[in-house]
């Protein structure tokens, strides 16, 4: 029997397909697998089975697109030796684990808390009596920021060591925001609802959590999509990532005090996420995407509009890129500021624009295309330096990249589909995996159904959950008055993380 | 005693004409010029909430910071007529006196106990720090150039007459509006509009003042700026009569502001560790300053 078993993007097969292997042959397995640079662990977690609890682990092979999976039963009491132990990247799966079926590892570094979820396994354990990471030191001082942004954006508690005005450690504790939408998508038994928890798993990802959730949903009902849904979806991705990056922009010009940057990228986002009004009557693009049909067609009239946004976009945009990315005051904020290395970021496990401004190649639309995106060839922009720069300059590069697929795709402009079958119950007994690279980065939900083809298990990964120790190793001997900047430029989602 | 009256005049406006110059700048239409005055005389009639944590320091010192820049606007001349106090040396005492104010403002916010505001004290004692020698060189150099050390007999008996005169009189000003900026918190050291805690300095001390005492801390800011454009505006009106001099005043307070816009407008804040360096480079222009006055007067060389 094979160790795997390989699975492309959005495939559905049958969940008693995924071999069983004992723990040890598990973790040895698996670890083997992501020693090579190409594969990386896209989702590894845990769900309850006859009292016993069973881990699923699935590494996503960038080199050949395959998902390979496997799994292992364990007993809730026993304790384990860690994947982390052997690689880092592994850390965050095993404290969620370790944080709601109580298994204990015996190796794992730090088991801190992630989220305080409602059905965490000590009851206990909260907020309120979380002991912070603390240096018993004269001449350093604690800073704690949070939970209540300044800018009242999301919460999350930000606890610095510093020497001065020079950060020595930051530790981030999240899990304000959690609602348990994981749990919500098996409460809900209609598609609609279900649509609905997937469009707010992230308020500023709502294209790329729907994109996953329809993809995969369809797949478990054994629907595959006809070119005009795939069109859109691929659109509305790319859209996304334009509106956002931009956004980004301006928020890091402001948090470097560049008012010009501010308020002219400000604007310029504008126009974007007007268009998702124009085209599906919200400028967030919910109620965009859905399930097995659409009902919002793209047509002619709306392509046109969308021409006219981008003509009126671009040159605005490529002047005020000149501007900013030559300002020697803004390069004088962004450059060598809050570095990832490259060995940081494959340590941790970094995914989407944050690998790929340190110069590690990660991105779904090349290596495990999914909708339109397996029809061209995508090519990553990759910067090396993993600065602040470097994260502007993939915003940059991203915009522009987005445009041109974006005006790619409108040149052939697929009929809306009027005898659409309708979606057939979803399989009974299967597993099904998701990726969407969405705009901060690799998406994964996976979903378990049961003998009547109810939703059993629904898992939900946003690429924050990586990232966030890159920030937290970013700031690392940088000044304290640059965690702002440092911060915005990762961009990285609470509600994401925190479900 | 009309020094006095025009500088509380200008102070009025002097925020205003900035919020608008960024405004229009950044293809806003904006508040009108009031409004920075609208906002503070609110907040003067509402009261103040005061942690339990805090003590009497932080109650008193926003109202000792305030009167300490109305003392040091009273030393201030304008043209022929002094400053409503004038004595030998009040130079020192303007700078000590401002000094005192910023001393209260520091303790005040070291008493709330708050993480942030400790820090932002320890910034602005240190940029204060750095930027007394190039406020004392600066004027020194002109002590020693009229022979006087008052700011009125300085400024009537300052009488450009070569070349090398009006340069000391540009790098004066220039030196003059950067520790303008320094003292008042503005770009390019800190980020006046800024809502992030951890990069502030003078906002992040009044996070906890409230009501009556924001309001004075603000307006205080406001006077600070009209009292440096006075002080720049002095450099240049001379002994000429009232009827020029005052809308020559009211011309440089309204330059020093929208030049103050526009530069926070097109350029982004320094790096916090570049700021020291910085504020020594206007020391050592204000040597400059002085090496020049040695020359003019034949000293040197």
């Amino acid at each position: 029997m094979l160790n795997y078993i390989s699975v492309k993007n959005n495939q559905c097969i049958p969940f008693s397909s995924i071999p069983v292997l004992e723990y040890e042959q598990f973790l040895d397995y698996n670890t083997s697998l992501v020693k090579e640079e190409s594969n990386h662990c896209v989702n590894y977690y845990g769900i309850r089975k006859q009292g016993k609890i069973v881990l699923i682990c699935c590494i996503a092979s960038d080199a050949d697109g395959l998902i390979h999976i496997s799994s292992t039963e364990v007993k809730p009491e026993v304790q384990l030796e860690s994947f982390t132990a052997r690689h880092l990247a592994f850390h965050i799966f095993e404290r969620e684990i370790h944080e709601n079926f109580g298994i204990s590892y015996i190796d794992h570094p730090w088991l801190k808390p992630l989220r305080f979820p409602f059905n965490s396994f000590d009851k206990s354990s909260g907020i309120a009596n979380y002991p912070f990471y603390k240096i018993e030191s004269e001449e350093l001082h604690e800073v704690g920021v949070g939970p209540i942004h300044a800018g009242v954006i999301e919460p999350g508690h930000f606890r610095f060591i510093c020497n001065g005005e020079q950060i020595l450690h930051l530790e981030i504790q999240l899990g304000f925001q959690h609602r348990g939408i994981e749990n919500l998508f098996l409460e809900k038994k209609t598609l609609l609802q279900r649509t609905t928890l997937a469009e707010n798993i992230a308020g500023d990802t709502v294209a790329g959590h729907t994109t996953a959730f329809v993809n995969l949903w369809e797949s478990l009902c054994n629907f595959s999509p006809e070119a005009d849904l795939q069109f859109a979806r691929t659109l509305a991705l790319e859209l996304e990532r334009i509106a956002i990056h931009t956004g980004g922009l301006s928020a890091m010009c402001t948090d470097v005090a560049y008012q010009l940057g501010s308020s002219v990228f400000g604007r310029l986002r504008t126009p974007i996420v007007n268009y998702f009004q124009i085209w599906g009557g919200n400028r967030l693009a919910k109620g965009l995407l859905r399930a097995g049909k659409t009902n919002f067609p793209f047509d002619k009239v709306l392509e046109e509009k969308l021409q006219t946004v981008f003509n009126e976009y671009k040159p605005d945009f490529d002047e005020m890129c000149k501007e900013t990315f030559s300002l020697p005051s803004v390069l004088g904020r962004f450059e060598k500021t809050g570095v990832v290395t490259k060995e940081q970021a494959l340590l941790t496990g970094a995914v989407g624009m944050t690998a790929r401004s340190s110069g590690v190649n990660k991105d779904i639309r090349a290596s495990h295309p999914h909708d339109y995106y397996q029809l061209s060839e995508h090519l990553p922009v990759i910067k090396k330096h993993g600065d602040v720069f470097s994260r502007a300059q993939i915003r940059r590069e991203e915009i522009k990249q987005s445009i041109e697929h974006i005006r790619k795709l409108l040149e052939s402009i697929p009929d809306e589909n009027k005898k659409r079958q309708e979606l057939n119950p979803p399989s009974s007994d299967s597993f099904v995996l998701s990726l969407v690279e969405g705009w901060r980065g690799e998406i994964c939900h996976c979903a378990i159904t049961d003998e009547n083809g109810e939703l059993t298990h629904y898992k939900v990964k946003d690429p924050s959950l990586h990232n966030w120790l890159s920030l937290a190793l970013a700031v690392r001997n940088n000044e304290i008055s640059d965690f702002p900047i440092c911060n915005k430029s990762f961009d990285l989602s609470y509600c994401g993380n925190d479900l | 005693m009309i020094s006095f009256v025009v500088i509380i005049l200008a102070s009025l406006f002097f925020s205003g004409i900035i919020v608008r110059t960024k405004s229009i700048a950044s293809g806003r239409k904006g508040p009108g010029i009031f409004q920075p005055m609208k906002d503070i005389f609110r907040l003067l009639k509402k009261g103040s909430v005061y942690s339990e944590t805090s003590s009497f320091v932080f109650q008193i010192a926003p109202s000792i910071y305030f009167a300490s820049v109305l003392m040091a606007i009273m030393v201030i001349p304008f043209g022929k007529s002094e400053g409503i106090i004038s004595f030998d040396g009040d130079f020192i005492f303007f700078a000590y006196i401002l000094a005192l104010g910023k001393f209260f403002s520091i303790i005040s916010a070291m008493d709330t106990g708050s993480s942030f505001e400790g820090m932002g004290a320890s910034r602005e004692a240190l940029y204060s720090l750095l930027v007394e020698p190039a406020f004392f060189i600066l004027m020194g150099s002109f002590a020693l150039f009229t022979g006087h050390t008052s700011f009125h007999d300085i400024f009537i008996s300052l009488h450009f007459g070569s070349y090398v005169a009006y340069a000391l009189g540009c790098l004066a000003t220039f030196v003059l509006i950067m520790i303008a900026m320094i003292e008042n918190s503005r770009m390019p050291i800190d980020d006046p509009k800024t809502h992030l805690e951890l990069t502030m300095i003078h906002e992040v001390m009044i996070l906890d003042n409230s009501g009556f005492d924001l309001g004075l801390i603000l307006h205080a800011s406001n006077l600070k700026f009209a009292m440096y454009g006075a002080l720049i505006a002095n450099f240049f009106i001379d002994t000429l009569p009232f009827y020029l001099t005052i809308p020559i005043f009211f011309a440089v307070q309204l330059i020093f502001a929208v030049a103050v816009g526009v530069f926070e407008s097109f350029s982004a804040r320094f790096r916090m560790n570049h700021n020291a360096q910085f504020i020594f480079a206007l020391t050592s222009i204000a040597l400059l300053i002085f090496f020049g006055v040695l020359m003019v007067i034949g000293k040197f060389i």
